[in-house]
């Protein structure tokens, strides 16, 4: 029973891994943002089942609560709010589809041979030392308090920076 | 091929194709959501070699990467929105003016 259960776990890895990726490259050819954004969110939902597989369920929880809740809703909204009869929809790829290419297959290249050659290090390092939320908050707010600071500075920053954006667009219309 | 190359590898290929999606698609907002695949795609790295070590300060990065994408996306889509509202498209080529 164990032994399935664990092949099952391997199964729906290679499955989630294969929908991610293919959410992702449905993004570079559908047109319209919308249908991007789905596929976007869809990546999205496999990623945070990809975690949860890997047993850091907080993340997975995280990934859908924050990435699809907040961050792909807002970018859903704003896309309902823009002009469907926009010619930039019509077309899709610029000028630099092959350059674009040639450029993106010399860095998969780059980074494949560099993560492949690396990788027997990798992998000898450790079993797979799982840790809990527990270890996870205490190590967050012990060691790395300031981080999480300077995270609400930032927070604080982007509110203040999208407010200014909107006085300039005020201003300019009177 | 073993999990974690496996893991690796779509990593890989979620940043390659959020950085291709950015150079090569015209329109401003799936730019923007490639930008965000992007940061996924670092975040499963992460995540997979946290996993590997047993250290948390990975699982603290995603943290961090999460707030980054949530402020980043806070500040974009007002400035993409007011640029919409001048240039009437949501097209790349229209903002050239913007050059220097």
């Amino acid at each position: 029973m164990e032994n399935f259960l664990a092949s099952l776990d391997t199964l729906l890895l290679y499955v989630f891994a294969a929908c991610a990726l293919v959410g992702a490259g449905l993004m570079l050819i559908l047109q319209q943002p919308m249908r991007v954004a789905m596929a976007l969110i869809s990546t999205m939902v496999f990623l945070g089942g990809i975690y949860g597989l890997l047993g850091v369920h907080f993340i997975a929880a995280f990934q859908v609560l924050i990435y699809v809740g907040a961050v792909m809703v807002f970018m859903v909204y704003v896309i309902m709010l823009l002009d469907p009869r926009d010619p930039g929809y019509s077309r899709r790829y610029s000028g630099l589809v092959l350059p674009g290419l040639a450029a993106a297959v010399l860095f998969i290249g780059a980074l494949g041979y560099a993560i492949w050659h690396a990788l027997p290090e990798i992998t000898r390092v450790a079993g797979e030392a799982s840790y809990g939320l527990k270890e996870f908050s205490v190590a967050f707010l012990n060691e790395y308090w300031l981080h999480f600071e300077l995270t609400s500075v930032l927070l604080v920053a982007a509110v203040v920076a999208a407010l200014a954006v909107i006085k300039v667009h005020k201003r300019d219309h009177g | 091929m073993d999990k974690v190359a496996l893991l690796l590898g779509l990593s890989v290929a979620l940043f390659a194709i959020g950085l291709l999606g950015v150079i090569i698609r015209r329109n401003v907002l799936v730019m923007l959501m490639c930008m965000e695949l992007m940061l996924n795609g670092v975040n499963l790295s992460l995540v997979t070699f946290a996993q590997q070590l047993g250290e948390t300060v990975g699982a603290v990065l995603v943290f961090l990467i999460f707030v980054v994408a949530t402020a980043e996306i806070a500040i974009a889509i007002p400035i993409v929105l007011l640029i919409v509202r001048r240039k009437h498209t949501l097209d790349l080529d229209a903002y050239t003016d913007l050059k220097g």
